[in-house]
């Protein structure tokens, strides 16, 4: 079933036109990746998802309802969250104060203080941190603070909007396998935006590849990784 | 061979432009003339130590008021990148109103039998026609600019200010209205040989009690959360599913709760209120908040009392002992002398930006 879909989006900024009409499903509890490169749209794609973007034309859809007649706190209370793109911790907030506000739209005490406990589990590295000012955080703790941060509304679908960006080969391995599990252990359904396709299609279900405001493929994760045209453009194979 | 750092200093002197040479210098002539005059004063011995005292006191209560509308602000700053300058009359309408109640209290013989409750009330009027106020007008003359040019809202701002000012002015009309005395803030206290007046201890205590309030209600409660979260980053904000609009309205409540409050603190020390009284407090708050650095609660809140102190003790202190004429007469000038400085030398302010936001 589809929890997400997106249809015939068209997005621009001012003359601009950055989405010329896209659109895609994403069904529930798979992992669904949008692939592409610099200035392809995909930032554009979840923005105008989350209602920070109003488009020109097209429809968002979660489970049947049109989301664009929501402003993004209605949409988040909805239960869908975007991590986005270069994180946007509170930098003068305490790691704490950051997992407190991913808990905004909700306000049952105890679960809140469960979920946190788990998120804590999931990134020890935070509990250890968590009187600290997230701006001091290293970029690599930064990223599994935005992902915490997001788990703390107990999300529907979430949004990540390049997670790999600017970190390690270890790092991003690590915050990958986070995702991987979030998503078996808990079923939460994930749209995955990256640039690393290579990465993103070890762990998703199936794929889109955007090009300049255009789908131009889509597939299961295993048909996008041996087709050709990927493998030219986005595996370097 | 010069040392590394000879030649980092002659890399900076090859940068220096005549204006940056000209501003140090009117910086440091100022700055002498403080120095040489505060000593001048206290070599002639012109005031004894109580007076001194006296003036400290003052400034304190004076400065606590500074503080409490410096908070709206830098409030709104913080959220807005804003200045509203029509602060200083969202801080008249307070008081002015509760001008009306506090004096039909008076009538009623309500402040001789219960003083508190009767200031108690009092408070609570200006504090939600302050904060009625400070709402309505982001509601109608902000919001719907949101977006635009900075240079707009500034404008719009001024043209409020007056709006505000001869609304005011049409409703409680132009004269001065004294408010009555509270029997139960006059005369003073004894603490051994010091001698205060009640009245500014009361006042400073109140402003530092709703100081701290508002502080904590800042750092610790979901709305202030919310708050700080849009004043950081709106969209993100946004995106934990804050209101940001909401949130907005918040902060200019917040910020008028203040300057109410702080406005019958005001009619507390000077017994008076009318239209325009909003205009030079406000002018000093602003400058509270610059020096504390826009943007900054604590910074704000310190940079009230030190400028009430500032100004209290510098006529005496410095102007005297410069021998100016007639020292009283400049102290509104100390102020504004300051926010030039600020401005031009730290315009980050005493506290300024203390955390960069890493990528
Ligand atoms: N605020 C903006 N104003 C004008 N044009 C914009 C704006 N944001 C994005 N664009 C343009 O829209 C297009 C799509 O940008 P978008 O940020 O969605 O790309 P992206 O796929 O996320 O790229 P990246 O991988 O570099 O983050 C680009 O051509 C970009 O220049
Ligand atoms: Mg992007």
């Amino acid at each position: 079933m589809n929890l997400l879909e997106v249809r015939n989006l068209r997005v621009a900024y001012g003359a601009i036109e950055a989405l010329k009409g896209i659109s895609l499903e994403v069904r529930e509890g798979e992992i669904l990746t949008l692939i592409g490169g610099n200035g392809a749209g995909k930032t554009t794609t979840l923005r105008t998802i989350s209602g920070l973007l109003k488009p020109v034309a097209g429809d968002i859809l979660f489970q049947g309802d049109s989301l664009l007649k929501y402003r993004p706190h209605e949409i988040v209370q909805k239960g869908i969250i975007h991590v986005p793109e270069g994180r946007r911790v509170f930098a003068r907030m305490t790691v704490q104060e950051n997992l407190e506000m991913g808990a905004y739209v909700r306000s049952d005490k105890d679960g809140i203080a469960e979920d946190m406990e788990k998120v804590f589990t999931l990134f020890p590295r935070l509990k250890e941190r968590r009187n600290q000012l997230a701006g001091t955080l290293s970029g690599g703790e930064q990223q599994m603070l935005a992902i915490g941060r997001a788990l703390m509304s107990r999300p529907r679908v979430l949004l990540m909007d390049e997670p790999s960006m600017g970190l390690a080969p270890v790092l991003v391995e690590e915050i990958f396998d986070t995702i991987r599990e979030l998503n078996q252990k808990q079923g939460l359904t994930i749209l995955l935006v990256e640039q690393n396709a290579h990465m993103a299609l070890q762990i998703a279900h199936r794929g889109y590849v955007i090009e300049t405001g255009r789908i131009r493929l889509h597939g299961t994760a295993k048909e996008l990784s041996t087709n050709p045209e990927v493998q030219k453009a986005y595996l370097g194979g | 061979m010069v040392s590394a750092r000879t030649a980092r200093w002659r890399v900076r002197l090859r940068h220096l432009s005549g204006t940056d040479v000209a501003l140090w210098l009117i910086g440091a002539l100022l700055l002498a003339m403080v120095l040489i005059g505060s000593y001048k004063s206290l070599q002639a011995g012109r005031y004894t130590t109580r007076q001194w005292l006296d003036f400290i006191i003052f400034g304190l209560a004076q400065g606590g008021v500074y503080a409490l509308i410096a908070l709206g602000y830098t409030m709104v700053y913080g959220v807005l990148q804003m200045i509203n300058f029509a602060h200083g009359e969202v801080f008249m309408s307070g008081p002015f109103t509760a001008y009306f109640v506090a004096r039909a209290l008076d009538k009623a013989g309500y402040f001789d039998s219960y003083p508190i409750l009767s200031l108690a009330i009092v408070f609570v009027v200006a504090m939600a026609v302050s904060t009625f106020v400070a709402v309505v007008l982001e509601l109608v003359a902000y919001r719907p600019l949101r977006g635009a040019p900075r240079l707009v809202p500034l404008i719009t701002a001024i043209g409020a200010s007056f709006f505000l000012q001869y609304t005011f002015r049409g409703l409680y009309g132009s004269g001065v209205k004294a408010y009555p005395d509270i029997e139960l803030l006059q005369g003073t206290w004894s603490l051994g040989p010091v001698v205060i007046q009640k009245t500014l201890v009361v006042v400073f205590i109140a402003a530092i009690v709703l100081l701290v309030g508002l502080y904590l209600f800042v750092q610790h409660t979901k709305i202030g959360k919310g708050i700080r979260a849009v004043a950081e980053d709106q969209q993100a904000a946004a995106l934990m599913g804050v209101n940001v609009d909401r949130m907005v309205s918040m902060t200019f409540a917040v910020g008028g709760a203040g300057a109410g409050a702080a406005g019958v603190l005001y009619a507390l020390i000077f017994k008076q209120v009318h239209f325009f009284m909003g205009f030079i407090p406000g002018i000093k708050a602003f400058t509270a908040a610059v020096l504390g650095g826009i943007g900054n609660i604590p910074g704000a809140m310190l940079g009230g009392l030190f400028l009430g102190v500032f100004e209290s003790l510098g006529p005496s202190l410095f102007l005297e002992g410069l021998g100016v004429p007639a020292p009283y007469q400049l102290k509104d000038a100390i102020a504004f002398t300051m926010l030039v400085l600020v401005l031009i030398f730290r315009p980050t302010g005493i506290l300024g930006e203390r955390i960069a936001k890493r990528a």
